[in-house]
């Protein structure tokens, strides 16, 4: 179990953090997560064009969210939503390190807007089970010792994921060549590709 | 990032009308307060950076039914604007009869940025030129006409050396438009004065007026490319040279397409990426091959033709030799593919 402060908007935490309860104004997003169907949230105020309301689609949840048109995916899930298993790197398109699955294809969500998503999302959160089993790829990192530090890992597993979907998982050339955008400053590339290999396996057999 | 309002309009003629300026010929493009967003790679990172500063974007992400396909005819290829480089990469009819395409979209990038960069954008992709990306710099012809040019005296390992002038070295970053300009592609566009095809050697202008990078006006969008079949395009190939293997932009790249008769070339198309101020067609090193027999000794005659306008700076004057070294091993290993009979 995460820490609960954990499960916080940014902005509420931090209010936290500074002991700002007393009358500080937490404006996050106005969110209403909700079981599909019943959506009840607020739209955004008619007449402010910076604001939008956006209707996604995450980890098969339905969630509604009011947001500055600039805020994009990446933050709407870890500052909106609570979902921060994706991580912020560089936050320029760089790193991958904020890979989500967006209508099955990896996507950086730094470099897209909420405003823009249409198809379902699916982020490391969504990869394993309801029931906790993990997916062969998590699995996979764990047996292969392919992460140090871990900053990269929800990056480098929802993108390996599509790798071998996509069918580029065919020798370590071609792993190494499809998962370049996935940056590892502590460097386990090695272990990344055996992990790859390992849940390709599985993957293709179940 | 500054506030912006965001509008997905439905059609073209919407997109259009929504992203022209009220005065469309006083603006540089690139400067115009409605931008077109698909992929959004280029404009986001630049908006981050506060390079680029657009009031309003317009999602053309709608438009997909109508700009996103792939037809491959007899006599052309027609590309949506809207294609995803990752579809154009593993395209199959496109890997065998347009090798030197496919091959720019593979060798690009990376697998999620190709998933989400659409091929209208692409060619519309921006210098990587520090001076230019970071607005700290004072002095940047293409951010601030007549202030100057910070890579001039700078770090300038990456710049150009071919096509460029006193006021802009700026790099041309791509690989798609290297293949477009060597196959004579053309652009279709949709704009306020309506529809027009452009050859795509014609849609990139010249370090003249550095802020001015296209012959785009601001609302006009590219809605596809045409690529003419010829007897070249299955002989082709790209090759790109960079700092990493993977995942990097070119130092230096050559797009080939040969059309051969036994060992003797009847017509070559050459594109050169990396180490130009725009997508570089290198007339002179094809008129030095036409007719000529392809050996080591006329594809280097032909690579130092291509050269011989070169203007290095302190730190690219490598691009000079490198340039002409990726071409030679480009054109003969295209002259030395494998052909189905």
């Amino acid at each position: 179990m995460p820490d609960k402060d954990d499960t916080l908007p940014d902005e509420a935490r931090r209010a936290l953090l500074k002991g700002a309860a007393a009358g500080a104004a937490i404006a996050p997003a106005m969110v209403v997560a909700s079981p599909a169907g019943a959506m009840a949230a607020p739209a955004a105020p008619p007449g402010n064009p910076h604001l939008a309301t956006v209707d996604l689609t995450i980890n098969d949840r339905r969630e509604r969210v009011t947001v500055d048109t600039r805020t994009t995916l990446l933050d709407t899930l870890r500052n909106h939503l609570g979902l921060t298993g994706s991580k912020k790197g560089c936050d320029h398109g760089q790193c991958g390190a904020c890979t989500v699955l967006v209508g099955g294809r990896r996507t950086l969500s730094c470099l897209t807007l909420a405003t823009m998503v249409r198809e379902a999302v699916t982020t490391i959160e969504g990869i394993a089970t309801a029931d906790g089993m993990l997916h062969p790829m998590q699995q996979a990192f764990i047996d292969q010792d392919a992460f140090q530090c871990g900053y990269c890992t929800p990056g480098q597993i929802v993108s390996a994921i599509a790798c071998v979907r996509e069918g580029h998982a065919r020798s370590d050339d071609e792993i190494r060549e499809y998962m370049s955008g996935n940056l590892c400053r502590c460097a386990a590339y090695p272990h990344i590709v055996a992990a790859i290999n390992q849940a390709k396996t599985q993957m293709e057999k179940a | 990032m500054r506030p912006f309002a965001y509008s997905r309009p439905d059609d073209v003629a919407t997109a259009v009308r929504m992203a022209t300026p009220p005065m469309p010929k006083a603006i540089a493009p690139t400067s115009a307060p409605a931008q077109f967003i698909a992929g959004g790679t280029l404009i986001l990172d630049l908006m981050k950076l506060d390079t680029m500063r657009p009031e309003r974007l317009v999602d053309i992400n709608g438009l997909a039914p109508a700009l996103g396909a792939i037809q491959s005819g007899p006599h052309a290829l027609r590309l949506g604007a809207l294609v995803r480089m990752s579809q154009l990469a593993d395209d199959a009819t496109v890997n065998r009869d347009y090798p030197v395409i496919a091959q720019t979209m593979q060798l690009a990038a990376a697998a999620q940025l190709r998933n989400m960069a659409s091929l209208g954008g692409n060619v519309l992709q921006r210098t990587r030129c520090q001076y230019f990306r970071d607005p700290s710099w004072q002095q940047c012809n293409k951010r601030h006409p007549g202030s100057g040019c910070a890579a001039l005296g700078g770090v300038n390992r990456k710049h150009a050396v071919l096509g460029v002038s006193d006021t802009c070295i700026a790099e041309y970053p791509g690989d798609f438009a290297q293949a477009l300009v060597a196959l004579g592609a053309s652009v279709e566009t949709q704009g306020p004065a309506g529809a027009r095809t452009i050859p795509f050697e014609r849609l990139h202008r010249g370090p003249d007026t550095p802020d001015v990078e296209t012959v785009l006006n601001p609302g006009e969008l590219i809605t596809g490319f045409v690529v003419p079949a010829g007897p070249w395009t299955r002989r082709s190939a790209y090759l790109k040279v960079r700092d990493r293997q993977s995942y990097a932009f070119a130092l230096a790249s050559a797009a080939v397409a040969l059309d051969m008769d036994g060992d003797t070339v009847r017509e070559a198309r050459i594109g050169l990426g990396g180490v130009a101020y725009r997508p570089w067609r290198a007339h002179e090193a094809e008129a030095a091959l036409k007719g000529k027999r392809l050996d080591a000794a006329t594809a280097t005659a032909a690579a130092r033709a291509a050269f011989a306008g070169a203007r290095p700076h302190e730190h690219n004057a490598y691009k000079v030799d490198l340039g002409q070294r990726t071409l030679v091993r480009a054109l003969l290993q295209v002259g030395r593919m494998e052909m189905p009979a």
